[in-house]
């Protein structure tokens, strides 16, 4: 065995590598147990100051010895379970991210119960053990492989054998019965509202799921999360070789690792006394223990106590050498050699996840700080966590919460619970509360050692003015980061009242904030990566788009086929042939991403009149109208087609992106301001199949597809719908058009659409074009897009639409804003056509106008900006739609668009620009 | 993630509603009878209390029906959602 282990201990060999070098340790052990018992004592350089670093702590509180472990950065050794094979480097305050896929799986897991206790040490397994008597559902969670929080640390005993043993076995009882959930290797990261908890499990390597989300929801909440040992501010206390007392005697009794040959313990209180006679027993020699106190509390069992001293100074650049201890009051000072330095600064109560619910802390004079003062959310706290320090405290207090907690939740405590017997323990002395030895400077007297933060830092910001905790954290960085106050949050409170006078109880702490513990993304991800990030929607004819080598564009969560590249054919070019293909014979879309929305009842006319700006009940059963949505506000909400199918029922159709907030603002409405209106609503999208049929050739193929339709302009007329069939399929047609062009939409059930294409398809005659064609096809039309060529301040009549606000009707959504001053302004900003002076420059959507040919000094005032910009065959040119500022007043006027440099000049038009008096649309 | 009482399908998770703003604000009666600085009031000006508010709520990935519940600000804690209208 490895030269730094206890002599006799048991353990099976683990082999693993750390930077380059391999190791061996043995089996239970973390990677920083297993670093310190082959002497390693440097893990990384610190991330500002490139000083040396080794292991301080012992568990999650460790602020220094981080680790990245094959793709995984940012792990703390003190908390990696060492197993074969194991492959880790020592990280300089960040990790590296990897290009690889993480192909390890991560899941979640939804739980509910009566009284969840977070913590397996004395308090936490007796709250649970109470809890579960009672009947209630419990969840304990643990973080900590084996059971016993600082059991197995301590090496207490506990009704007369080993703490460990006692909590192992106390655990696995809880784990036989079945209401009872034990959550092993799981940290409670974050407490919310309504007593919702979320925790980690990390399951191994050869797990089913690597790690897992545990998102539970209990009536009631014990915190049994313990205490963390405080370290105290001196000259070089940030040396490899420099421990917190308590982790060092944890190294010993929990995993039989002496971290040091011969050790200085510097000491406010009785803790350490302790620690230092397990490490002595353990076969680390004690040089002296340092006392701040006047007078030593107890025996030292032989080591020499030196009472009202500190540490003043620490030797050895790469580790702890020896250690300079001087009188409190001055003096000469004194080194003693050594090669470890034990520290205790007192204990602190781990608040976090009490904080995070909501719950207010008070300053307690007697532990030198916070304390749970009053709950917001229903929840105990148990044990250390609340400041109760000894063991048999513990265990009657937790099993006090334990019985609270399942009363409040409805649940019986029958009996008494007998609580196990434990040592005799000598009532503590008080402790001094010493935060900072005093210094020549303060250039080295550590507050956040994975921030490098010193006392100096903190100075400096008060100096600067700083006087609230908050503010110096963020000019410092302490507290931030991993660490998140563990170990630097009281002492940086401590120091900033030092340095202002102010007594720690004023000054309070910075805000605790989730998680508690790094936790990755790919875990909080869980399996909504990928292709199940967020659901993928296709249309009926999806298959024949990828057959035929359709890019996808996606519209909302749609996948809609963007143009058809043939062989050798860039984007330009297809949709240039495309566009071709529709205004001169005939094309072919799929458009069943359209939102439908299937609106009835006898209200259902009424309805839409008071939803569209324009009239709908006066629509005829057999006809299509255009219509337009606003806001209250009067803007321009969406847009799209409404169908009359009887008196009572009406087919309205969405724009693709919108489907989903059109049915749920059409609820709204009718839920909460006319329920008296009988009116039911219902999303039929993906019940139909829709190909748009466009180009002055589309009669003749629908006619040849639909023989007992009579497709003339007299018995077929624009904005009518026919029902019929289409190659044989039950079809509704609609004489609608996006492009201009004479066109129709035909509807099938949507498991008819292949069908339906492949016989649109087979006629040999007709090009499939994407929705890019239809963006150009659109826009030649001057045809707005909502969503792109508005954005929430655009009024119909901003648009040019004025024809589609109805005069007549007493009120619709958004009427009395068009009454509004700031609607009417000369200056608001009109959909207008821009014609680049080269034919050739395609502007960037996005891109500003301005009004000088060359740019003025800034601040330059804007007219507007580019929201749609395509090439066009028709127009022989690029061409744009824009918001201008008074565009309708400046046709024919040059404005310029400001691009690297450059000034681009464009001639402002009417945002129809082709086929302006409507003569292509009967074909 | 607070636990909302929905009135007709009864406590659940906040993630499966959609928040819809101070509640009892009315649609007016006859908007062509206010004035400018009326009507702005009903579309722009909303109460920001600390304390109890009573908000509106929809349960979209549940019922989908619209219902208000007070809720005090500065705490999260939700009385009893009532049925609108
Ligand atoms: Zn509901």
């Amino acid at each position: 065995m490895t030269s730094r282990r206890m002599t006799g201990w048991q353990g099976e060999t683990v082999r693993f590598r750390f930077d380059g070098r391999d190791y061996e340790g043995v089996r239970g052990d973390t990677l920083a147990s297993a670093l310190l018992a082959n002497g390693v004592r440097t893990v990384a350089a610190s991330p500002a100051l490139g000083r040396p670093r080794g292991i301080y702590a012992a568990w999650t509180e460790e602020p220094n010895a981080l680790v990245q472990v094959a793709a995984e950065p940012m792990l703390q050794a003190t908390t990696v379970e060492l197993r074969d094979g194991l492959d880790a480097h020592g990280l300089s305050g960040r990790g590296r991210l990897t290009d690889e896929t993480d192909t390890a799986r991560y899941d979640a897991v939804h739980a509910h119960c009566d009284v969840l206790v977070v913590g397996a040490g004395p308090a936490g397994l007796a709250a649970a053990t109470v809890a579960a008597e009672t009947g209630a559902r419990v969840i304990i969670a643990d973080d900590r492989p084996i059971a016993g929080g600082s059991l197995p640390d301590t090496a207490e005993t506990v009704g007369g054998v080993a703490g460990a043993e006692w909590a192992a076995a106390t655990l696995d009882a809880l784990d036989g019965r079945p209401d009872i959930r034990v959550l092993r290797r799981t940290s409670v990261f974050g407490y919310y509202d309504d007593n919702y908890l979320v925790a980690v499990e990390r399951r191994g390597e050869h797990a089913h799921s690597r790690e897992r989300v545990w998102r539970i929801r209990a009536r009631r909440v014990v915190l049994a999360t313990g205490a963390h040992e405080r370290p105290i501010a001196f000259a070089g206390n940030d040396r490899p070789g420099v421990m917190l007392a308590g982790s060092a005697r944890a190294y010993a009794n929990r995993h039989g690792v002496l971290p040091g040959d011969r050790a200085v313990v510097f000491t406010t209180n009785d803790s350490a006394y302790a620690a230092a006679r397990d490490l002595a027993a353990a076969g680390v020699e004690i040089a002296a223990i340092v006392d701040t106190r006047a007078t030593p509390s107890r025996g030292g069992d032989g080591v020499e106590i030196l009472t009202g001293h500190v540490v003043t100074a620490v030797g050895g650049d790469d580790g702890v050498s020896s250690v300079t201890v001087s009188p409190s009051d001055g003096g000469a000072g004194r080194e003693i050699e050594a090669d470890l330095l034990l520290v205790s600064g007192g204990w602190s109560p781990l608040v976090h996840l009490f904080s995070q619910s909501g719950g207010d802390l008070r300053h307690d004079d007697g532990i030198g700080s916070f304390v749970p003062a009053s709950a917001r959310q229903a929840v105990e706290v148990a044990g250390a966590a609340r400041g109760v320090f000894t063991l048999a405290g513990c265990l009657e207090d937790g099993a006090a919460a334990g019985a609270r907690a399942a009363e409040a939740a409805g649940f019986r405590v029958e009996g008494t619970f007998e609580v196990p017997r434990t040592p005799d323990e000598d009532p503590a002395a008080p402790a001094e509360h010493l935060w900072l030895v005093p210094g020549a400077d303060y250039s080295t007297h550590f507050v956040d050692l994975q921030r490098d933060v010193t006392v100096a830092d903190v100075m400096r910001a008060t100096g600067a003015g700083l006087r609230s905790v908050e503010h110096v954290k963020r000019y410092t960085t302490a507290g931030t980061a991993h660490d998140q106050g563990k170990l630097s949050g009281v002492l940086t409170s401590a120091v900033v009242g030092h340095a202002l006078g102010l007594p720690l109880g004023d000054l309070g702490t910075t805000t605790f904030r989730a998680p508690y513990v790094p936790v990755g993304f790919a875990t909080l991800a869980g399996r909504h990566r990928g292709a199940l990030h967020d659901p993928v929607r296709t249309t009926s004819l999806h298959e024949w788009h990828v057959a035929y080598g359709a890019p996808f564009e996606n519209v909302g969560q749609w996948k809609r086929p963007w143009y058809y590249p043939r062989a050798g054919e860039d984007m330009e070019t297809a949709v240039l042939r495309e566009c071709g293909a529709v205004r001169e014979s005939v094309g072919a879309m799929d458009a069943s991403t359209l939102g439908k929305i299937d609106v009835q009842g006898p209200d259902a006319a009424e309805f839409l009149d008071r939803i569209y700006t324009n009239m709908m009940s006066t629509l005829k059963v057999g006809a299509i109208r255009y219509g337009v949505m606003c806001r209250p506000d009067g803007m321009v909400f969406d847009d799209g087609t409404v169908i009359r199918l009887a008196d009572d029922r009406f087919l309205v159709t969405t724009t693709t992106g919108n489907a989903a907030a059109v049915l749920d603002w059409m609820e709204e409405w009718l839920q909460t301001e006319w329920p008296g209106l009988r009116v039911y609503c219902t999303s039929v999208t993906e019940h139909w199949a829709t190909v748009a049929l466009a180009g002055p050739g589309s009669r003749d193929v629908l006619a040849g597809l639909a023989p007992g339709l009579a497709v003339d302009a007299a018995s077929f007329p624009f904005m009518t719908w026919r029902d019929t069939e289409v190659a044989g399929l039950a079809a509704r047609v609609c004489r609608i058009s996006f492009s201009g062009e004479l066109a129709y939409e035909i509807n099938v059930n949507a498991w008819d659409g292949l069908a339906l294409w492949e016989a649109v398809m087979g006629t040999g005659v007709v090009t499939p074009y994407g929705t890019e064609t239809m963006h150009v096809l659109r826009a030649e039309k001057g045809y707005p897009i909502v969503g792109q060529d508005t954005d929430g301040t655009v009024t119909p009549a901003d648009l040019g639409m004025d024809w589609v606000v109805s005069k007549k009707k007493p009120d619709f959504i958004g009427k009395r804003s068009f009454a509004r001053a700031d609607t009417s302004r000369p200056d608001r900003k009109h959909l207008v056509g821009l014609l680049p002076a080269d034919p050739g420059r395609l502007l960037p959507e996005g891109a500003h106008l301005v009004e000088t040919s060359t740019l003025p000094e800034p601040p330059v005032p804007t007219l507007g900006h580019v929201t749609s910009s395509y090439r066009s065959a028709v127009l022989g040119s690029t061409f744009a739609l824009a918001l201008v500022s008074g565009g309708r007043d400046r046709m024919g006027e040059v404005l310029y668009v400001p691009l690297g440099g450059e000034q681009v000049p464009v001639t402002v038009t009417s945002h129809i620009l082709y086929d302006p008096e409507g003569a292509r649309r009967d074909g | 993630m607070l636990l909302i009482p929905c009135p007709w399908c009864g406590p659940r998770d906040e993630a499966e509603f959609h928040y819809g703003g101070q509640a009892h604000v009315a649609y007016p009666e006859n908007p062509a009878a206010l004035s400018d600085e009326e009507w702005a009031r009903y579309l722009f000006f909303r109460d920001n209390p600390k304390g109890r508010f009573a908000e509106r709520w929809n349960h979209t990935a549940g019922c989908r029906r619209w219902f208000n519940a007070v809720r005090n600000t500065a705490t999260n804690e939700i009385e009893a959602g009532e049925v609108t209208a």
